[in-house]
């Protein structure tokens, strides 16, 4: 049996399938684990390690963010502009490159898209009424993101299957040689290419051609720049809003005392996103070590990876209390699924409102669910951590 | 009561426009400013929350 304090792996299967004990172990015993497999990794697992790494842009880079085999492939794009600006870049470029995508996503355009979610949401109860049985993972939560960020980025409506496959290929194929990683990725490269020509042609009011036009001193935003912002949004912002989704409606289906408070309770919506955000935050993000240092007691090499759990983070009882439990109406919740420091995740006021739109909507038409069958639920490996299968009988349709 | 945010370590998490929206706004950018930096009645609880959930600890209530 192998011990995760030395020789950690976020894809291992009993990791994959319930990681909270595995953390709450390392809390313990081992607060900063270490591993040789991918070339070297650390993993801290309390609140205090994670927010030491995530706000230290000093001994820490983000140059690329998702762990692999490889190390930052020397056919990526060079610094500063990276693989998916501004996530994968570092200061000072990281603010320019920053700025320019806040406003996009900023509460006031995010509010705009609500109607369309809400929208888009009845659409597709609509094409479930009176199925009886359903899948909240497969016909409903992994739906959204794709058609918001389609409908953001100006791409045509029917690629989102295509999307879908684009983000799984990034995400799950972690443990792919290098080679096989960059022949995984043309495909992606190419559908890119083929939009931004299309938009440069048509210019239209959309995220692409925002990108296309805007100016940083006086000068357009290289090649490279557009089209790692757009894989960034195109991967950021679909499987980790899916996997929030899934996760919530997982737990509803599971949990009938919360269903019913939030049912009868609508007002407590704004809390209970939070603590579905805190207690089954989607995901983890990683640095590289800058240069040989020790940090956290822990001799870091160059180019070591560190993982960090930001979800282990949320389950910390030194900064949550009760942190191990649910508790739908948390009012204080300084929880981190959003990432912190420089790198908060940019998409956040958008992710929020898709997850309250969707479990609202959800369970107004489905004020009674309920899980059809534990063993039959299943979660994603690597950094984004979701259930792709949520099979649920619907005991109330309204 | 007094009510700031450290425009420093203000990320745009933008908890407290959400807990508190009498309280602190927002920014073009996303990130939190204050609306009333010395709120009464019903907003002095609501700008304590607001400083309980900030996850960059950005906010400061004093008396």
């Amino acid at each position: 049996m192998t011990d995760f304090a030395t020789d950690w792996d976020h894809t291992d299967p009993r990791w994959v399938h319930d990681p909270y004990p595995i953390w709450d172990d390392l809390r313990e015993r081992c607060p900063v684990a270490h591993t040789d497999r991918y070339g070297g990794a650390w993993f801290p697992s309390t609140h205090a390690g994670v927010s030491a790494v995530a706000t230290d842009t000093e001994h820490f880079t983000s140059r690329t963010v998702v762990i692999g085999n490889g190390r930052p492939m020397e056919e990526a794009p060079p610094a500063p502009i990276g693989v998916a600006p501004p996530i994968t870049s570092d200061p000072p470029f990281h603010q320019i490159a920053r700025r320019l995508i806040l406003p996009v996503f900023a509460p006031g355009p995010v509010r705009e898209l609500e109607p369309m979610v809400r929208a888009l949401c009845e659409r597709l109860l609509d094409k479930i009424a009176g199925e009886g049985v359903i899948d909240a993972a497969t016909q409903y939560a992994q739906f959204i993101p794709p058609a918001v960020i389609i409908r953001m980025l100006g791409f045509p409506e029917a690629d989102e299957e295509l999307f879908r496959e684009f983000v799984h290929v990034v995400l799950e194929g972690v443990n792919h040689s290098v080679e096989q990683r960059l022949e995984e990725f043309a495909p992606i490269e190419e559908y890119l290419n083929a939009q931004i020509e299309d938009h440069r042609a048509h210019p239209r009011d959309d995220l692409t051609s925002y990108l296309l036009g805007v100016e940083v001193a006086g000068q357009r935003l290289a090649i490279e720049h557009i089209r790692g912002t757009m894989i960034l949004v195109l991967i950021a912002g679909i499987d980790t809003t899916w996997s929030a989704i899934g996760a919530s409606l997982w737990h509803l289906a599971s949990h009938p005392d919360d269903l019913a408070r939030l049912v009868a309770e609508p007002e407590l919506m704004g809390v209970a996103v939070e603590e579905f955000l805190r207690f089954y935050a989607p995901v983890t993000m990683a640095r590289l070590v800058k240069e040989d240092v020790d940090f956290l007691g822990c001799p870091m090499k160059r180019d070591d990876w560190v993982l960090l759990g930001f979800p282990a983070a949320n389950r910390d009882p030194t900064v949550f209390p009760d942190a191990d439990r649910f508790i739908i109406d948390r009012l204080e919740n300084r929880h981190i699924a959003f990432g912190l420091g420089i790198h908060r995740c940019a998409g956040s006021n958008l992710a929020r409102m898709e997850l309250r739109v969707a479990i609202e909507s959800f369970i107004a038409r489905y004020p009674r669910f309920e899980l059809l069958d534990p063993e039959d639920v299943t979660w994603s490996q690597g950094q984004v951590r979701g259930p792709r299968r949520v099979p649920i009988r619907i005991v109330n349709e309204s | 009561m007094r009510v700031s945010i450290d425009t420093d370590r203000c990320q745009g998490h933008g908890r407290c426009f959400n807990v508190a929206p009498t309280v602190f706004g927002f920014d073009d950018l996303g990130n939190g400013v204050v609306l009333v930096a010395e709120p009464s009645g019903e907003d002095v609880a609501l700008a304590r929350l607001a400083e309980a959930n900030c996850p960059e600890r950005a906010i400061t209530v004093v008396e």
